[in-house]
Formats: structure tokens, C-alpha cells, sequence
């Protein structure tokens, strides 16, 4: 059985940072691994610890900058690796969630996975779009939002819990081949240990394009035309000073709110 | 053509109110193209539902009577037929656990471009959409360059539709393979009550990333004991198992409005605002300026957090 793990990296603005046109300097951002992806990979990860003969491919549609965090995934336990880029996905201002299950489906279409497994969503992004349109793509089944996982691989069977709002889970069943998008609090993500650390480095990590993938990209559909900082309409009152100030200003405030013990 | 297409939302027998906000929002881009509000109620009771939903500005309402509760594969065929047959320009579908579930596959079926979690829509110079970036940190806005898209809604964006309306309801005849449903539903849960119930308290000390450590939450058990608050959490608290799932604030937690919400460590994601924004006074402790939470916080302290509730404590001890 085969499993195959969209991974991307997400960047996450510094407390202070400053907009250059459509986008943070780099100097502002730290990149890592989505925080979702990283569930998906443990999910991953661990049935293929509890069942025979599985093998854990990660896809990432990322630039050479990238691998550092698909070693990540590499690390804690994925067997091998594929990162697809062209520099001209670089020039895509926002790579929209088509396109990019345009590409991962075509490495699926390789590798034959018996399911995927994406996160919900991206950190930065947020679109929370392309594991859903990667199944559409493919034509697999699939389920978003998923924080339960038992697989029937013998039956080809899914069976999931899907988090609804407000407390609520929906329990479905997904025939395979499938695509599930990963909610975090599935699983207890692991660390990667020295020796997985090790290992990562000499794992296989192919990096493909677009090209070869036979994947032609348009003209995207979506462009970036401004990138601000929202005017906030809050008319949030800051206490100021050191922490014993601003922690007596904050008492004040909660006694005249009628909060005491 | 230019008309829009919205899609409706119930779970176990109620509409949900996003089904509501996503016909004002079908109505402000329908009044810029001049088309017509078209509205998709699927499964369950939809004559019901279609007549709670006949609205004003609402001009025809298409009802598929299939199962009682949502199926992916129901609502992907239906979209992608109906759509086939009316043609609108924009689809506008809520962003929500269930729209997250079809939109992003009707997308690719129709071959509309998809913008998600929409908080607000301009239709001057071709469609531009404004969603956040970044984590909430950044506001953008997205050029849609093809005539047609599919905009996710965020719940909670626009007003609710109202108004008698005077739609013509159809029922439209669609042709669902069964062979192509491979997923069923089987049933709901409801996360299990706890000992605390953290939506009827009146102070609430609620705990985001910010802790680090689980070690480090003795110091928030310290102020609420001192305030008298009850202790709630952000969803990264509950995934670590540090506090049990009945503690969570949030989309996928629970709704509280007490008197006075403490967000510490808490950057104010939008699935976690949903929970807490009823709240009367919020008040956040977060060293970082650009943080979320400040858009809906009344009082904040940016500083660190490690030195402030000791100290906010001691004020009460
Ligand atoms: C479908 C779905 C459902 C979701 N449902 C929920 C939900 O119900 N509830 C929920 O909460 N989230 C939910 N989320 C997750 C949500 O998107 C955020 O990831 C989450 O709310 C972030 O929690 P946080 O603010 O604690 O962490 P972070 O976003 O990491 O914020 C931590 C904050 O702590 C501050 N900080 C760090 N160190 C210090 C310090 N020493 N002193 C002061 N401040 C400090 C930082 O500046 C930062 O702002 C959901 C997500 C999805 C996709």
C-alpha cells in the first residue's frame, strides 16, 4: 500500500514586519512546515508503523528552498520524496489551489497512492482548497477535515470523523482510493529523532517539473493586487508601562468589571 | 450569464445562518452584473427550507430533493449539473467545514476559478475579492482575470438576507450516479461534557500558544483561581492534550459570552474569534502589535505574558 503526503512550507510573519509591494520581505518571514501537513505526515507515518508494507511519499510544489522542511517530513519517517518547481511558478503571484492540484495530480498519477493524505489547510494561505480539488482531479474519493482516521485497508474503506462546527462530528465512510484532508489534534505529531535527522539526509528527493509532468500552466486565473495591513476598526485601548503598571491598570479595570475573588 | 448561484446549508433538519449571508452577498454581485440571485437548496426538508429561504432579492430557488443530511457527492453532481443549466457567472458557496467539502471539487468540475473565505467583493474592474492573508496578519485583495468564479463566503461577513421575498421555486431534475457516492454518512457525535461548562461562565482566562509548555499553564490556573475566572483555551491547547476538548473557544469549539474574556497568548485566528468575539469586554495579552486579536480586543497589553499574569496575579492575591 501506498501513501502519498502533500506537504508545503507556510510562512508566518515576524511580530514586526514591513510590506514591500504584493508581498513581506523575506526578511520578515519564517518558513517551516504548514502546521496541518505536519499532522497528516504523522497520521501517515504511523500506518504505515501499524500495517505491512507501506510506503510514505511526500509531494510538495515548493522551490529548491523548500527542501529543508520536506527533509522534515523525510525525518520523521516518510520513505522518499518529491518536490515539483519551475522558476516560472515563481512569477505566479498566488498559485492558485487549481493549479497546484493540477500538478500534485499528475506526480499521483505516477505513483498510484491508495490514499493521500493533505492538510486542512495552509497557515499563511489559507485557502483550504487543494486537497479537496486534487480528489476532484483524480477522480479518487475523498473527505475534508478529518481528526479521526481507521483505516480498512483490507475492505478499501476509510471510516473518518469529520469535525463539523460546533462540537459536532459527522462519521463517514470513504471507499479508497481517497484524498483526506488532515485536521490538526488527529494525532500527537512526533519529533524527529537524531537518527531520523540522519536518515532524511540520504532519503530519495526527486524534484520534477511541471514539463515533465506534462502539465501545462496557463495564465493564472488569480493575481495579487494589494497586500496591507488591515485598518483595524478597533478602538482597542493599550495599557502602557512595565509589567507591574500595566498589570495594575488591568486590575483597576476588572475590579470596576465586578471581577474579584 | 451574469447571473449568481448560491448554495444553501442545513445540518440535522435547520438551515444554518450562513445560508442567509450568502444570499446578501449572491444580491451584491448580482446587483453589479445585473443578473439574477439564483439559490440551491439540496437534501433534506427543501420545500421548507426553500420557504424559509424565499427572501427578498432572491429570484428563483432550485430545490433537489435527495437524503436528509449533506453528501458530497450529491452536492458536487447537483452543482456541476446545475450550473450546466443556468450558466451563472459567479457561485458563491459558504466557507464553512461542509463547503470546504464540495466547493473546491465543483470548482474543478465546472472550471471556475476558486476564491475562498471571501470577506468582501468588488465588482468594478472585472471581480476582485478581499480575503486575509498571513494568518489574519495582512488584508488582500485577488483579481479574478476569467469572467466566471466560485467565491467561498466567510460566515459572519455579511448580513443575514430578509424580507418576504417572491422567488419562483422549481424543482430541479437532476440525475445523481449513485455508482460515483464512495463515501457515506453514517452519523453525528457531540464532543462529551466535562465537569466545566465554559459558556456559562462569567469570566473567562483563556489560554492560546503563547504558553509554550504545559507546565507553563500553572501561572493561567494561578490568575483564574485569583480572578475566580474559569480557564478555557485555544485550539492548539486542546490538540496537545493539555486541556480536555469541553475547554476549547471556537468554530470547531464552543460559543461563550461572558463578561469578560482574558485571550493570553491568543492571536485571534478567525476559527477562534467565532467563539469569543460575543464576549463584553475582551481584554489581550500578546507581546506581538500586529496580532488579530487587537481588531476585536477592547484592552490590550502587548508585552510578555510570562511577566504580566504573575504580575496580575499578585494584584489579586
Ligand atoms: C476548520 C478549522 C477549525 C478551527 N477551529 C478552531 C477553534 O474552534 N478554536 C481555535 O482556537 N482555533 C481553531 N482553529 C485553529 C485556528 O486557525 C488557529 O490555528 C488557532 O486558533 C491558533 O491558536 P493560538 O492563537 O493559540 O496560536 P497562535 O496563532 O500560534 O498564536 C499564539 C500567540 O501568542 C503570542 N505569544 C507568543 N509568546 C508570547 C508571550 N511570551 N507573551 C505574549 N504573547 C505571546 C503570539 O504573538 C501569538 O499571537 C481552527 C482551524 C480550522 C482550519
Amino acid at each position: 500500500m501506498k501513501l502519498l503526503v502533500t506537504v508545503s512550507e507556510t510562512a508566518e510573519a515576524d511580530d514586526e514586519f514591513e510590506i514591500d509591494g504584493l508581498s513581506i520581505d523575506d526578511r520578515y518571514l519564517t518558513f517551516d512546515l504548514n502546521e496541518w501537513d505536519n499532522y497528516a505526515i504523522e497520521e501517515a507515518v504511523q500506518v504505515s508503523e501499524s500495517n505491512d508494507d507501506v510506503e510514505v511519499v511526500t509531494v510538495t510544489v515548493g522551490p529548491e528552498r523548500t527542501e529543508e522542511t520536506i527533509r522534515q517530513g523525510l525525518a520523521k519517517g516518510a520513505d522518499r520524496a518529491i518536490r515539483v518547481w519551475d522558476d516560472d511558478l515563481a512569477d505566479v503571484g498566488l498559485l492558485d489551489s487549481g493549479t497546484k492540484a493540477r500538478l500534485i495530480a499528475a506526480v499521483a498519477q505516477e505513483e498510484e497512492p491508495d490514499l493521500i493524505l493533505s492538510g486542512v489547510q495552509s497557515g499563511d494561505m489559507a485557502f483550504a482548497a487543494t486537497g479537496v480539488a486534487l480528489a476532484a482531479d483524480l477522480g479518487y474519493e475523498w473527505a475534508a477535515v478529518v481528526n479521526e482516521l481507521d483505516l480498512d485497508a483490507e475492505n478499501g474503506v476509510a471510516h473518518v470523523h469529520r469535525e463539523l462546527e460546533g462540537g459536532v462530528v459527522e462519521l463517514t465512510d470513504v471507499e479508497l482510493p481517497a484524498v483526506l484532508t488532515i485536521q490538526t489534534g488527529i494525532n500527537e505529531p512526533r519529533y524527529a529523532s537524531l537518527r531520523g535527522i540522519r536518515q532524511a539526509q540520504t532519503k530519495p528527493l526527486d524534484v520534477t517539473t511541471p514539463d515533465e509532468l506534462g502539465v501545462t500552466l496557463g495564465e493564472s486565473a488569480l493575481s495579487l493586487t494589494s497586500l496591507a495591513e488591515p485598518e483595524t476598526e478597533s478602538d482597542v485601548e493599550f495599557f502602557e508601562g512595565g509589567a507591574d503598571d500595566t498589570a495594575g491598570k488591568l486590575a483597576t479595570l476588572l475590579r470596576d468589571k465586578g471581577v474579584d475573588a | 450569464m451574469s447571473d449568481v448561484l448560491a448554495v444553501a446549508e442545513h445540518r440535522r433538519g435547520e438551515l444554518r445562518d450562513v445560508s442567509f449571508e450568502v444570499i446578501t452577498a449572491s444580491r451584491e454581485l448580482a446587483d453589479a452584473t445585473g443578473g439574477d440571485v439564483h439559490l440551491a437548496v439540496i437534501s433534506g426538508d427543501v420545500d421548507g427550507f426553500a420557504d424559509e429561504l424565499n427572501l427578498d432579492g432572491v429570484d428563483l430557488i432550485h430545490t433537489v430533493e435527495h437524503g436528509d443530511e449533506f453528501n458530497h457527492g450529491v452536492y458536487t453532481q447537483t452543482l456541476t449539473q446545475l450550473v450546466d443549466d443556468c450558466g451563472p457567472q459567479y457561485v458563491v458557496t459558504p466557507h464553512t467545514v461542509n463547503g470546504l467539502d464540495y466547493a473546491p471539487a465543483v470548482a474543478q468540475k465546472i472550471d471556475y476559478p476558486l476564491v475562498t473565505d471571501a470577506i468582501g467583493v468588488d465588482t468594478n474592474d472585472g471581480l476582485t475579492i478581499t480575503r486575509e492573508l498571513y494568518n489574519g496578519k495582512t488584508e488582500a485583495t485577488v483579481a479574478v482575470s476569467s469572467d466566471h468564479a466560485l467565491v467561498t463566503v466567510r460566515p459572519g461577513e455579511w448580513p443575514p438576507a430578509e424580507g418576504d421575498g417572491s422567488a419562483t421555486i422549481e424543482a430541479f431534475d437532476v440525475t445523481i450516479d449513485e455508482a460515483a457516492v464512495r463515501s457515506t454518512v453514517k452519523g453525528f457525535e457531540e464532543v462529551g461534557a466535562g465537569d466545566v461548562d465554559i459558556s456559562e461562565a462569567d469570566v473567562l482566562v483563556s489560554v492560546g500558544r503563547g504558553i509554550q509548555e504545559e507546565e507553563n499553564l500553572d501561572i493561567i490556573f494561578d490568575l483564574a483561581e485569583a480572578l475566580d475566572a474559569t480557564v478555557s483555551a485555544s485550539r492548539p491547547i486542546v490538540d496537545n492534550g493539555w486541556l480536555p476538548q469541553d475547554r476549547q473557544v471556537g468554530q470547531s469549539g464552543k460559543k461563550v459570552t461572558p463578561d469578560v474574556y482574558l485571550a493570553i497568548g491568543i492571536s485571534g485566528a478567525v476559527q477562534h474569534v467565532a467563539g469569543m468575539k460575543g464576549a463584553d469586554t475582551i481584554v489581550a495579552i500578546n507581546d506581538d502589535p500586529s496580532a488579530p486579536i487587537y481588531d476585536i480586543a477592547d484592552y490590550g497589553i502587548v508585552d510578555d505574558l510570562f511577566d504580566v499574569v504573575p504580575a496580575l496575579t499578585e494584584q489579586f492575591g
